[in-house]
């Protein structure tokens, strides 16, 4: 009963107070029949008993931190730098709600009015929500936001198979209760030209990757161009790291740009809590869901934050809302704050440098061995696809029993026509002798 | 008190991190697809230690002191929790290993579904949703598939009482349902005449938190559930309020047939200033095969005492589908298991008794002072009404900004809706009485002043960073972020 600071003296002086003999008598409105029924449920433990269950379930796992990691696929092993967890552990920002209390929230609301003015710097938008669950969910929201936008009259959304799998697997469960087709997500292999044929005048949105699942730096001007074209919206789904590089879609003229934000200091956490980015126009700003965190003066002229337009929200809109959206990632978008004030304009790129020349020196290597065959047909920052002799479990059995190595995605779990192909994602994190054991490994297992 | 923006501190070629040189030949950049510009601060370490040190200064924590928001449930958010979601065997773990090396956070998961399971008396749970929204939106989304696959499509229609969070209208409506509000009767509960009219073969269900967002028990449950049941619809239950029932009732076994848990609230996981949440969705029987994917199950059986099962993803066979990537707000259901390890069944049950005595106790206390419009034996919370007959100025958000100046975070204000100039307040478990006390003393002092010194209330907060802010203001003038960006124009019909 660690966290109770009752004594039974205070119980017996309450229950005096309110007029009741015993504790019991508080519930007295529960139906008898199902009231206070026997759990089975383990008994209480000390908080050390607990450290130690818990220490010993994870000690069960083989975390990417003890090994080296070549996975990707959505989640990615960065460099979290230690004023990030120092940081969002104080208990100031741990510990507080929603600022709906401006006055004793500044903190909280400070901190996210520069993650969302970092988000449109990155993304190149003009306005950043403050976050979503995850990239998925932005997804989604961006999805619901293109259909409202036209008020149901455009029934078709555009989904590129190069967007991840599972991204479009939560689009559709969203909008299962609205009347829309979902296409262009039918092939495994991405083409833009292919993707823009099903574009037309009933089509509410069009969205792509950038870079793709499988790593690659797609054209995606073409389908933004495309979508407008023919009066829809262009959505993008980017990679923040990426963008400490790349062109920002923004420029291109996306008209909302989402993206996964765990790379900027969130750690991989075995897929959550993450952080979904999500910046659109200043044109849409009020049909964007999620909180939005604006700049005002307080009544002595004083610049402070609120959260504004709430008007567009489920608990004043309540049915007439888009979006039940109600929490936002709030801790998390503290962390890309952090992260990015701290990689600041420089480190970003070099981060995204980094994995840009390491991924490129372990394709240009893997490249060399018999048997594999490295998609280089478009470029790519840190992440690429490689044909392999065997299957890709088998291969990534091998050098994890061999090497303690955990091998890259199996795209043919998602991509049945992606037999044995394997995505390989480095990061500045995996270093040049870890890149050259992995090659070593590939080739013996091929042999 | 104000901090300059981070931007504010930049100076150009200052550096908050040195990253190691590339330990690999250099590859030709892709000079057409670079970006030539991006504007981010140019700051120190210490720069960025000191800006956010001073930032988190500037917000009330439960840390700091009582954090009384009704319907929050802001209880002590243990540290433990913290340090166990931080093991590098959890937090550095990636979503797709190969599940041989990830079986003890498929137990963790496994563990979570169990307890929650037993707690809510339900056949099953998924731990996908993110946050309690959207384990509202599961649950709504599980809801109508069931009439669906029966080849009961005329259902169309969600009943929500007038007393509902917004994020229940907004949910049904978002999964494509026509909302319909029952409204509540004089003494909180819902109008059964009401609900007895609407009760027809187009009904999907009935969202029902309980208690209600006034803090009170439905009297009339066991009718509501047969109306309901009756008319071939479903009951979900919003578990917001689940805090006063651990131990005390299972929703599952008087006839809830969905329910979402919010593990920010219950389960102490950290509100972190508005997120991550987790709403883990249990349901009955009937709706299992429907839940969102994928949950853990036991895929093999230990063949002896001294081996552990082995863990596997399973998606149940009818699935609504998936909510978010991956497996749900993982580092929060490690956090969610400390904690009920911790208290173990029966110390979930006290739980809920010390949360509910010390609502009464506030209540007890403050009605002679606060008019509580439904003033009977409450659960976890209550509402009181912010306003004095003798002082008409004076409105609820007036005490709310004054208690600040008394070192507590204010209640709920303005919600309910049903209730006027509504103040919610929910003390939580892990207030001691003297904390409560010197709360009431607080609201007494409040009142007092709402009467002697009413423009100390309306001048409120004195203590606080900043003084109130022009809300409509920065409404109507947007500034959403602190650097320009410049777009070609939409060109989207």
């Amino acid at each position: 009963m660690s966290y109770l600071p009752h004594t039974e003296a205070d119980v017996k002086a309450m229950l005096e107070a309110i007029g009741v003999e015993r504790v019991e008598d508080l519930f007295q409105d529960v139906p008898e029949s199902v009231r206070f029924p026997e759990l089975d449920l383990p008994a209480a433990l000390s908080q050390m008993e607990v450290a130690w269950l818990l220490e010993n379930m994870s000690d069960e796992n083989l975390p990417g931190g003890k090994t080296a990691i070549f996975l990707g696929a959505g989640t990615y092993n960065h460099y979290i730098p230690p004023v990030v967890g120092h940081i969002i552990q104080r208990g100031e920002f741990l510990t507080a709600y929603t600022p709906y209390q401006p006055e004793v929230s500044q903190g909280t609301l400070q901190a996210i009015f520069e993650y969302q003015s970092m988000i449109t710097q990155l993304t190149g938008m003009e306005v950043s929500n403050a976050s979503h669950y995850d990239g998925a969910t932005s997804l989604a929201e961006a999805a619901i936001m293109s259909y409202s936008h036209f008020r149901g009259k455009r029934s078709k959304l555009v989904l590129c198979s190069g967007i991840h799998p599972e991204y479009r697997d939560v689009v559709r469960t969203y909008m299962q209760g609205m009347d829309v087709e979902i296409v262009g997500d039918e092939s495994c292999w991405v083409d833009m030209d292919k993707l823009v044929e099903h574009i037309d005048d009933n089509t509410a949105m069009v969205a792509v990757a950038y870079p793709n699942f499988f790593g690659e730096v797609d054209p995606i001007e073409k389908a933004i161009q495309a979508a407008h074209e023919h009066g829809a919206l262009a959505v993008v789904v980017a990679d923040p790291i990426s963008l400490g590089l790349l062109k920002p879609p923004g420029w291109m003229g996306a008209d909302i740009v989402v993206g996964e934000g765990q790379g900027l200091g969130i750690p991989m956490s075995f897929g959550g809590p993450f952080l979904g980015i999500f910046a659109t126009r200043e044109a849409y700003v009020r049909k964007m869901a999620g909180r939005l965190v604006g700049e005002t003066k307080d009544k002595d002229g004083k610049t402070g934050y609120v959260l504004t337009l709430a008007t567009r929200e489920q608990h004043i809109r309540r049915e007439k809302a888009t979006s039940n959206i109600c929490t936002n990632q709030g801790l998390m978008a503290l962390s890309a704050a952090i992260y990015l004030s701290v990689m600041g304009k420089h480190g970003l790129r070099q981060v995204a440098e980094l994995c840009y020349h390491k991924s490129h020196y372990a394709a240009d290597e893997i490249a060399k061995l018999d048997g594999y065959k490295v998609f280089r047909d478009k470029p790519f920052v840190k992440e690429f696809v490689v044909e392999c002799p065997l299957p890709v479990e088998e291969i990534n059995a091998y050098l994890l029993e061999n090497y303690s190595i955990i091998g890259g995605y199996d795209l043919s779990k998602r991509y049945p026509e992606r037999e044995r192909q394997m995505l390989i994602a480095v990061t500045e994190m995996n270093t040049r002798d870890e890149i050259d054991t992995l090659v070593r490994a590939l080739a013996e297992v091929a042999e | 008190m104000t901090e300059p923006l981070i931007y504010d501190l930049s100076s150009p070629g200052r550096k908050g991190i040195q990253m190691p040189a590339p330990d690999v030949p250099l590859a030709e950049l892709p000079q057409d697809l670079l970006r030539d510009e991006l504007d981010l601060p140019e700051v120190s370490e210490i720069d960025v230690v000191r800006h956010f040190t001073r930032l988190s200064q500037m917000n009330h924590g439960i840390d700091i002191g009582m954090y009384p928001l009704g319907s929050c449930t802001m209880k002590y958010n243990p540290k433990l929790n913290e340090d166990m979601a931080r093991l590098p065997g959890f937090a550095a773990l990636h979503p797709y290993q190969p599940l041989d090396t990830v079986q003890g956070a498929l137990e963790v998961i496994f563990n979570v579904q169990e307890w929650l399971k037993e707690l809510g008396g339900f056949a099953a749970v998924s731990l996908q949703p993110a946050a309690g929204a959207q384990g509202e939106l599961a649950g709504v989304l599980i809801m109508r598939k069931y009439h669906l696959d029966r080849g009961d499509t005329k259902r169309n229609k969600m009943l929500i009482p007038d007393s509902a969070h917004g994020t229940n209208p907004a949910s049904s409506s978002m999964s494509g349902l026509h909302v319909v509000e029952i409204p509540s009767d004089d003494r909180g509960n819902i109008d059964l005449e009401a609900l007895r009219a609407e009760c027809d073969d187009t009904v999907v269900g009935l969202m029902l938190t309980n208690p209600n967002t006034l803090g009170l028990f439905e009297e009339h449950l066991e009718e509501v559930i047969e109306l309901v049941h009756g008319c071939g619809g479903l009951m979900y239950g919003d578990g917001a309020n689940f805090n006063a029932l651990m131990g005390i009732m299972r929703p599952g076994d008087i006839g809830f047939d969905v329910m979402h848990f919010n593990l920010h609230k219950t389960f102490s996981t950290p509100h972190g200033g508005g997120g991550p949440g987790a709403g883990p969705v249990g349901v009955a029987e009937h709706l299992v095969d429907f839940l969102p994917g994928p949950i853990v199950e036991i895929v093999e059986e230990p063949e002896s005492e001294d081996e552990l099962p082995v863990y596997g993803f399973v998606t149940p066979a009818k699935s609504i589908g998936r909510m978010k990537a991956y497996y749900g707000q993982f580092g929060m259901l490690v956090r969610a298991l400390s904690y009920m390890l911790v208290y173990g069944g029966e110390g979930l049950r006290r739980v809920s008794e010390m949360a509910v005595l010390n609502a009464n106790y506030l209540r007890v206390k403050l009605n002679d002072t606060y008019h509580v419009p439904h003033d009977r034996i409450s659960m976890h919370e209550f509402v009181c009404e912010g306003r004095f007959d003798d002082a008409p100025d004076i409105h609820a958000l007036d005490i709310s900004k004054r208690l600040i100046d008394y070192g507590f975070h204010p209640p709920t204000n303005y919600f309910p809706l049903i209730v006027h100039e509504a103040l919610m307040i929910e003390p939580t478990e892990t207030e001691s009485k003297e904390t409560l006390d010197q709360f009431i003393e607080a609201m007494k002092a409040i009142a007092r002043e709402a009467r002697e010194n009413p423009e100390v209330l309306r001048e409120a907060p004195h203590t606080a960073p900043i003084k109130r802010l022009d809300e409509v203001g920065a409404a109507r003038n947007l500034v959403l972020c602190c650097r320009p960006v410049n777009l070609p124009e939409p060109t989207a019909k």
